[in-house]
């Protein structure tokens, strides 16, 4: 009778595998690790959709973008995650993606209504220092102090090109000046942020350009509360991360189950602690504990995210010139 | 019957040969003459190295001109690299009979059966590079006898041993292959050689290898280029 | 000698060999401009970028060299303990990955290094490592080892009669200079200057990790740029036949210059020498020697203590990972030779076939990488592939170094065997088995070596195909480093490190094994 209990399940449990859809969704690469939020939001996800979740990790967010336009329309992917605000108009002008119908309450600090683009979680871009420290509070005094900064490449990193739009929505016209000031304190130019932060951490710089979350996890994963984000006056720019449905998806059903699933509580309290990041809705248990200690910018920037292209073109090429006198 | 050499030409880098003669079947012939003068030219060219321009090669009147130097009846020893230092003793004379090696039993006792006759018995699992120059020498002897073949050239390969044992060299390859019946041509630039196992030779001078003669009458009674080289 | 084909080696197989290789490089090329969109072509800035791409690698070449005669001719005169593992030491560098490199020279040249440590406890300003400075340093130290072995070969080629005929006429180490060296070395350094000169073109972690800024943009790193936010194909396949020609003009000149000269392999005892005997030559000797072997060895120290405490934090995915990067440059070492054999072989007759086997050096794995992608996507999952095109780019670009070890080595044979093979009817696979592959045993494991190490420290196409399951050594200390798990990355640094030196010394034991000249 076992016997026959076990025969049946497998033969149950591999009709179940034949029929199983598959929802194949592109990440970067930090999203997919053991210790990044991947497995556990894919365990997850899979207990409710009886389906097979197909995490692909293709490097960061810009690679992101880079891999799905040299696809094109037969992208094997259903949805990606990972893109940011920074990308969101050039990622809409490609035409690969489908609106979404998410309704969410999203607890950031600027409104959202974008049709396409769903946020799932969000920072604020912050110089990170040993807490000890003495900084300087806006990019001026910066500029003016001898303290070294390690930065992220605009033409290469998200956080770079975070960077570029932080200081033209401070500045705008003024953006040169500041780059010229800062010239000095820069110690290098990193292709992406992991190399930023390695460095930093090698004691290679004062500063680091990273989130003002960044202090979470070595307060919280190591126990650590030596580093700290460094508050800057004139506002903190934000880095929204956002996922989308393909419109050439075979599994459309599936990929708007995606999104959805993606602001409800079991996604966004896994956000936190393993991605480093705010939920882009708060989960029922709130922050862990330890995010109470971060800095809480006065004022969030951002840029409309139809303008960043135009703008990022202007901003590149006075960084490219502040720079390379 | 013959080795037959019709109105060869050939050019090399700017230098051109040119050969019409015969050699008897049989016969031992030495090929003498001035350095740069063609003498190795013309064993190459008879072992298929070089193409030639014009002209045919035939032996037995079977026109060879084209024959890929392996199918030719032609066996050759150079003045160096006659052995592979990688192989033994024994492969080396082995790739006499079968290029891929694959050696029956038969074959491998001739293989022991030739080097005894160059005494180098019990000598074939050693490498090349343990021998010495004499003993190289015999080896590549060896293989030449298993090989069988009717012609065999011989490009100075005993110019790097001294005078006696050059000789004893001599002795023994006349004795082994004219147990065979084969034809030896052999390139020296000593007329002592010529006169010690040829009784023809065949002077090369200025790009002209000239038809056979009787080895005592030419040295005898030398030609103008002769004269000059012998001093 | 201008003979006909030597029937043994037949130059077909070669000529098909180089057109695949040339097939892949411009074919991958012609396959993103192809796709390319209307972009806004070649800007200000990447002329820029061409500019410093020949500065760097000229200042490169140039420091390389210069600081390379003094060890080299030290090395050539001196014989004392460690000789050999000091000569066998100087190949480390060139096969060391790249990411791991930049690593240890931070770790003595960086703010918190053990330099600026020294300097700051003396009193003294810090140096700074990024930018122009920290390019050329991390260069030298790359290529400082090549530039020794290649000049002392130099030396090496001085036969030991002219150094005892000098000694009977009593030269001092001027006349010394005068009439042996100085001769020898103006063959040797143009040579030798133009072969780093072509490799440091082409530089790209380096520049991305050194560089410091807009300043220091290579060609390859503009390409990169041009991938990623920009995606304009167009100007990614003009930048690459701009790199293609500089790369590829430096690279054959190098040839030219370096002659038949092979890269450094086996190095013999030093001759017997009589002048420069004096307290201060020889200290001065000691000097340039121990100096270089600082400079070399303190980096890889550094990499080694850094790496052990981070050895037991490594996640399983490492060893996994450890697992991919050696079956990936297996793949890559055959791939490699079954190009690089009959090229080889081929250019007995043809040298042209080593030049194009130089392309390698000049094209952009990057787009070599994306134009495969390209290529393979309507077909296949290029995930699914992603390793296989890793090991074939990675065999490409290894191809010209081979090719610079094995292409003399079957010339040679040819050479010397070819009328005997021939002449016994030994040709084909038979004449594959029985001589070339025992005759070039040494070579071939040297070049097989570097090709397993070079594809083993690789972290160029993968990214641009990765999937999660199947991440080279290379990519998962790269995404440890971007996971806060600095420590974890320097243990996966480490074993980088190991095994890239490992597969190459087990290589070139395998050649030297049982060969026995």
């Amino acid at each position: 009778m076992k016997a026959f209990a076990f025969a049946a399940g497998v033969v149950l449990a591999t009709g179940a595998v034949a029929e199983t859809p598959q929802l194949t969704v592109y990440t970067y690469d930090s999203f997919v690790p053991d210790w990044g939020p991947g497995p556990q939001v894919e365990a997850a996800f899979e207990e409710t959709c009886g389906c097979d979740l197909n995490l692909v990790a293709v490097g960061d967010g810009a690679s992101l973008l880079a891999r799905l336009r040299l696809e094109g329309e037969r992208s094997d992917a259903d949805v990606v995650l990972g893109l940011d605000t920074n990308l969101i108009q050039s990622a809409r002008e490609t035409g690969l993606f489908a609106p979404h119908d998410v309704d969410a309450e999203f607890d950031l600090p600027v409104a959202w209504d974008d049709p396409v683009f769903v946020p799932f979680d969000w920072g604020y871009f912050a110089f990170v220092k040993d807490a000890g420290l003495e900084a300087p509070g806006n990019f001026r005094a910066l500029g003016d102090s001898d303290l070294k900064i390690v930065i992220q490449d605009p033409r290469s990193s998200t956080p770079g090109l975070g960077l570029l739009m932080w200081v033209k929505a401070a500045y705008g016209d003024e953006a040169p000046e500041i780059w010229e000031g800062l010239a000095d304190n820069i110690v290098t130019v990193t292709k992406g942020w992991s190399e930023a932060y390695g460095l930093f951490l090698d004691g290679e710089a004062d500063m680091v350009l990273s989130y003002t979350t960044s202090p979470a996890y070595h307060l919280i994963a190591e126990e650590d509360d030596s580093k700290a984000a460094v508050p800057f006056d004139e506002g903190h720019y934000m880095q929204v991360e956002v996922a989308a449905k393909l419109a050439g998806s075979d599994q459309p059903e599936l990929a708007d189950a995606f999104l959805r699933f993606m602001v409800t509580d079991a996604f966004q309290s896994i956000i936190p602690t393993t991605n480093w990041m705010y939920p882009a809705v708060m989960p029922e248990g709130g922050l862990p504990e330890g995010f109470e200690t971060l800095i809480a910018p006065e004022r969030a920037l951002l840029l409309p995210s139809e303008e960043v292209p135009a703008l990022r073109e202007e901003a590149l090429d006075e960084w490219q010139r502040a720079l390379s006198q | 019957m013959a080795l037959t050499i019709e109105g060869l030409r050939l050019r090399q880098e700017g230098f051109g040969f040119a050969a019409d003669l015969e050699v008897t079947e049989g016969a031992r012939v030495a090929v003498i003459g001035p350095s740069g003068a063609g003498k190795s030219t013309l064993l190459a060219a008879i072992a298929g190295f070089l193409a030639p321009e014009s002209g045919r090669i035939l032996w037995q009147g079977r026109d060879i001109t084209h024959a890929p130097p392996g199918a030719r009846p032609v066996a050759i020893l150079f003045q160096d690299n006659n052995l592979f230092p990688h192989l033994s003793v024994a492969q080396n004379v082995g790739l006499g009979i079968r290029p891929d090696l694959k050696l029956s039993a038969a074959q491998r006792a001739q293989v022991e059966d030739a080097l005894e006759r160059v005494g180098l018995a019990g000598m074939g699992a050693r490498r090349p590079g343990t021998l010495s120059g004499g003993q190289q020498s015999r080896a590549a002897l060896a293989r030449v006898l298993v090989q069988d073949r009717p012609v065999v050239l011989l490009d100075e390969p005993f110019s790097a041993l001294g005078p006696a044992l050059r000789n004893e060299m001599l002795d023994l390859m006349a004795t082994l292959l004219g147990g065979t019946g084969a034809t030896l041509l052999l390139v020296s630039h000593d007329p002592a050689d010529a006169r010690r196992i040829a009784e023809q030779t065949i002077l090369v001078a200025e790009g002209v290898a000239h038809p056979p003669r009787e080895t005592g009458a030419l040295f005898d009674d030398p030609p103008e280029v002769l004269r000059d080289y012998l001093g | 000698m201008a003979a006909r084909a030597q029937p043994v080696a037949r130059v077909w197989p070669g000529i098909g060999a180089a057109a695949v290789v040339a097939a892949l490089i411009l074919g991958t090329l012609a396959a993103v401009a192809l796709r390319a969109e209307a972009g806004r072509g070649l800007s200000p800035s990447d002329w820029a970028a061409l500019r410093f791409t020949v500065m760097q690698a000229a200042l490169s070449a140039v420091f390389s060299v210069v600081l390379a005669v003094p060890v080299a001719r030290a090395l050539a005169r001196r014989a004392f303990a460690g000789r050999q593992a000091f000569i066998t030491l100087l190949g480390a560098p060139f096969i060391l990955p790249v990411i791991v490199a930049v690593l240890g020279l931070l770790a003595v040249f960086g703010r918190r290094g053990v330099l600026n440590a020294g300097l700051e406890a003396l009193g003294m300003p810090a140096v700074q490592i990024y930018g122009l400075f920290g390019v050329v340093l991390a260069h030298v130290f790359l290529n400082l080892p090549l530039a020794v072995r290649l000049i002392l070969q130099g030396w090496q080629t001085i036969p030991a009669e002219r150094f005892r005929l000098a000694a009977s006429l009593d030269f001092g180490p001027g006349d010394m200079w005068r009439v042996l060296e100085r001769p020898m070395l103006l063959r040797m350094v143009p040579g030798a200057a133009a072969v780093i000169f072509a490799i440091c073109l082409s530089s790209f972690a380096v520049v991305l990790t050194l560089g410091g800024g807009p300043r220091a943009t290579t060609v390859e790193l503009a390409i990169y740029h041009a991938f990623r936010f920009d995606f304009d194909l167009g100007r990614a396949a003009l930048l690459s036949c701009l790199q293609i020609a500089v790369a590829g003009a430096a690279a054959l000149i190098a040839l030219r210059l370096s002659g038949q000269g092979g890269f450094g392999a086996g190095m013999g005892r030093p001759v017997r020498r009589w002048d420069a005997r004096g307290a201060g030559f020889r200290a001065m000797d000691a000097a340039f020697i121990g100096a270089a072997a600082l400079f070399l060895i303190v980096p890889l120290a550094m990499v080694l203590r850094d790496g052990i405490e981070g050895l037991g934090q490594m996640p399983a995915d490492v060893w996994r990972a450890a697992g991919y990067s050696i079956g990936v440059a297996l793949v890559s070492t055959v791939l490699m030779l079954s190009l690089a054999l009959p090229m080889a072989v081929a250019s007995a007759r043809w040298q042209g076939l080593e030049a194009a086997g130089l392309m390698g050096i000049a094209a952009s794995p990057l787009v070599m990488g994306t134009g495969l992608f390209i290529i393979v996507y309507p077909f296949a999952d290029p995930g699914a592939w992603a390793l296989a095109v890793t090991a074939l780019v990675n065999a490409v670009m290894s191809l010209p170094f081979a090719l610079r070890v094995l292409a003399p080595a079957a010339r040679d044979c040819i050479a010397d065997y070819g009328r005997l093979s021939a002449s016994l009817g030994l040709r084909g696979r038979h004449w594959l088995r029985l001589v070339l592959l025992p005759r070039l045993r040494r070579p071939l494991g040297f070049a097989a070596g570097l090709a397993a190490a070079l594809s083993m420290g690789d972290l160029g196409v993968i990214a641009l195909f990765s999937d999660p399951e199947r991440a080279t050594l290379p990519l998962q200390m790269y995404r440890l480093m971007g996971s806060y798990r600095t420590e974890a990355a320097s243990g996966a640094g480490l074993l980088l490190l190991a095994l890239t030196l490992a597969v190459f010394w087990g290589f070139d034991k395998a050649g030297r094994y049982g060969a026995d000249d």
